[in-house]
């Protein structure tokens, strides 16, 4: 058995009236931990954030250019992280 | 087609735009990109040991939360990064392996030993302030995650340095005993920081290449220079001086000259001949393999929970 | 986070964790610290003490694990409940410290072992030195947040303004601390055979020490409506070690006491092998230098 916990996608709220926004990834071996872990390493101690956790694995990313023959199908599975979110400036601590 | 692609790159790359994981990019970039930032997490991670060294003895309450907050700081940096070379195809338990296996290098800063509560000053002024000078340009470098990655460190890295530099400030201002600790810590830490950015251009074998990749953005010695600069003043401000009797103002060339750091033992350093190489590595060995049953436990558990859910939805 | 002012945090505008320097001038500002009417201000004195050396030494004790921790998420985690744990020994030490005309360091510093009044649980070694491993250092956690919360829940309502105060504020980390405890108990104890043996055994090493956390001081007695009777926890705290215990199918150990020292034991200052040196460790870069400013 593999003893490296699976990546976990880490969005997080950070006021109300903002979309979550994708702030990084962690290891976690489940989702409750990689939630508890997402507000230790991403919010510290910032309340009245949301945090959602998703398993990278669980992401289907498009591909950057869909003529790209070297990323057919479209519908490909993410290359084990996908940061294709840009960082508003006005969410705090990120 | 193959040639489109790196036509592409090379144009996302000279407009300075960011090259994101799934984009194409030349083997030699992910390779080297690889390298660099896992060698720049485990800088951090190593960089942890020598100030956690004080944590236990830090000699007030706000210097001991100030510290911990900080070495945590530095766990925290290394996840970033190592996130980072996640989104290339590599593997952090792997990289952690090329650590402690000696196959990966970090900072040999942290090969230094941390010998009086000053060196926690120091640290933050100058080994976080040349870390600093290092890391802004590569805010902008060209692969998106490790720019990002860097953003936020960066901002962190600040606090660090201004903690260091205040730590110094008070000392300075306190007995006799502490500025003499404070002087002798500059000494002692001063060299190996100007070492800091690597050897001299005229000796360092990467650089041309990642300058072209923008992965670098400015040659060792540019950033050793502007180093220098700024840490003079900041110097006399606190009133400590640097060991270095060739360093002065240069009226012609509107900088500081200064002499070269000990290349013979920088080397010894880098080959893992300095007094705290073999520590190091063994620290954090012993942390990952003590580590081990508890990361196997709540694989298993979380295994065991996903076999439970996956029955329940059967039955269902 | 605010490192200037021990109080800060209670203020209701708490930096971020970056905003470091932007402290306050005037250092108790804003925090209520009147002191109730007809109570002995040594008791309360002894009284923060117990609970801010609960804390002090505990986190002393976790912030060993910094750069030791099995993984870095959980290196972060454990640095989070120490710097937690050590903001609310600095407010119970700054608060007994305005009785005596004495900083947070000199309470923290310049005591010798005997006037320390910490319970052994806090002081005694889980890991990861030799004296236990994770397991028993979240065995630890476990039994420690949980009867702090519980504690910390009813504090909220003392007479003592500061007491309450600090209670409010520490409630949410104590709720998280553990939780976190709860979840680790629970997946050491059902994970692998290793993690069981080493949970359960982490158990028995900290169970010793629990029936100390329930046992009335003379000072908590007298202190009616200012501090909160441990005795009146137990059976909230046992619910809630008994139900992390089954979920984790571990079992609960038996109800072994560590006997106590000529009666007395870490609330009377009577401490076990481990304190000196622990003590040791931390006051003496600060005693070394009698005078230096920090």
């Amino acid at each position: 058995m593999s003893t490296s916990w699976p990546l976990w996608e880490v969005f997080v709220r950070g006021k109300r009236g903002l979309n979550h926004v994708h702030v990084g990834s962690l290891h976690a071996p489940d989702a409750e931990m990689a939630l508890r872990n997402a507000r230790d390493v991403y919010t510290r101690r910032n309340e009245g954030v949301s945090i959602w956790v998703v398993p990278a694995a669980a992401i289907t990313a498009s591909s950057p250019d869909e003529k790209d023959p070297f990323f057919a199908p479209a519908g490909d599975k993410v290359y084990r992280h996908p940061t294709f979110y840009s960082i508003p400036e006005d969410v705090p601590h990120l | 087609m193959a040639d489109d692609l790196e036509l592409r790159f090379e144009r996302t790359v000279q407009a300075d735009a960011r090259i994101e994981p799934r984009d194409w990019m030349p083997d030699g970039y992910r390779k080297t990109l690889i390298r660099q930032i896992a060698q720049h997490a485990h800088s951090e991670i190593i960089g942890m040991q020598p100030e956690g060294n004080w944590i236990s003895r830090a000699p007030s309450l706000r210097r001991k939360a100030i510290l911990l907050a900080k070495v945590q700081d530095e766990a925290g940096h290394g996840l970033y990064l190592y996130s980072a070379t996640e989104t290339l195809g590599a593997d952090r338990e792997d990289l952690t392996l090329k650590l402690i296996e000696g196959r990966q290098k970090y900072s040999s800063i942290f090969n230094y030993p941390t010998l009086t509560f000053a060196d926690v000053g120091v640290i933050g002024w100058l080994v976080d302030g040349a870390a600093i000078c290092n890391q802004v340009p590569l805010c902008r470098t060209s692969y998106g995650p490790y720019a990002r990655a860097m953003i936020r460190i960066c901002k962190e890295e600040s606090f660090h340095q201004r903690q260091g530099y205040e730590l110094l400030m008070t000392m300075m201002r306190g007995t006799q005993q502490q500025r003499d600790m404070v002087q002798d810590s500059v000494n002692r830490w001063w060299w190996p920081a100007l070492m800091m950015f690597g050897p001299p251009d005229s000796e360092s074998t990467n650089t041309e290449q990642s300058m072209a990749w923008r992965i670098k953005r400015d040659t060792n010695d540019e950033l050793r220079q502007k180093f220098v600069n700024m840490s003079v003043p900041q110097a006399e401000a606190l009133g400590v001086t640097f060991p270095d009797p060739e360093l002065r103002w240069n009226e012609e060339r509107g900088q500081y000259d200064f002499g070269q750091p000990d290349w013979d033992e920088f080397w010894q350093v880098v080959k893992g001949g300095g007094v705290c190489n073999a520590q190091r590595i063994a620290h954090r060995r012993k942390a990952h393999e003590d580590g081990a049953w508890v990361r196997e436990a709540a694989a298993a558990h979380a295994q065991k929970q996903a076999q439970k859910q996956a029955v329940k939805e059967g039955a269902a | 986070m605010s490192f200037d002012n021990a109080y800060e945090s209670l203020l209701g505008h708490e930096d971020s964790h970056w905003a470091f320097g932007t402290g306050f001038s005037e250092a108790l500002s804003g925090v209520n610290r009147e002191f109730p009417v007809g109570v002995d201000r040594e008791d309360i004195v002894a009284y923060c003490l117990m609970l801010g050396d609960d804390a002090l030494i505990f986190s002393q004790r976790l912030s060993e694990w910094c750069s030791r921790a099995p993984e870095l998420e959980e290196d972060i985690a454990l640095a989070n409940i120490a710097l937690d744990l050590l903001g609310q020994a600095r407010m119970l030490l700054t608060r007994a410290g305005e009785v005596l005309g004495k900083s947070e360091d000199d309470l923290a510093y310049l005591r010798d072992e005997r006037d320390f009044r910490n319970v052994h649980l806090a002081e005694i070694d889980c890991g990861p030195g030799p004296g236990g491993d994770f397991g028993t250092t979240i065995a630890r956690l476990l039994v420690f947040s949980s009867w702090r919360l519980a504690l910390f829940s009813r504090l909220r309502g003392s007479a003592d303004p500061v007491l309450a105060a600090v209670a409010e504020k520490g409630l949410k980390e104590l709720a998280y601390h553990r939780d976190h405890a709860a979840q680790w108990t629970v997946r050491l104890g059902d994970g692998t055979d290793e993690s069981h043996r080493r949970m359960q055994a982490g158990l028995e090493r900290v169970w010793p020490f629990v029936d100390e956390l329930f046992a009335t001081h003379a000072v908590e007695a007298r202190l009616t409506g200012v501090a909160v009777d441990p005795a009146s926890l137990k059976s909230e705290v046992d619910g809630v070690l008994e139900a992390v215990l089954a979920a984790g199918g571990l079992s609960r150990p038996a109800d072994t006491r560590a006997a106590r020292v000529a009666g007395m034991a870490g609330r009377d200052g009577v401490h076990t092998e481990a304190m000196g040196f622990l003590l040791a460790e931390m006051q003496h870069l600060h005693r070394s230098l009698p005078g230096a400013v920090w």
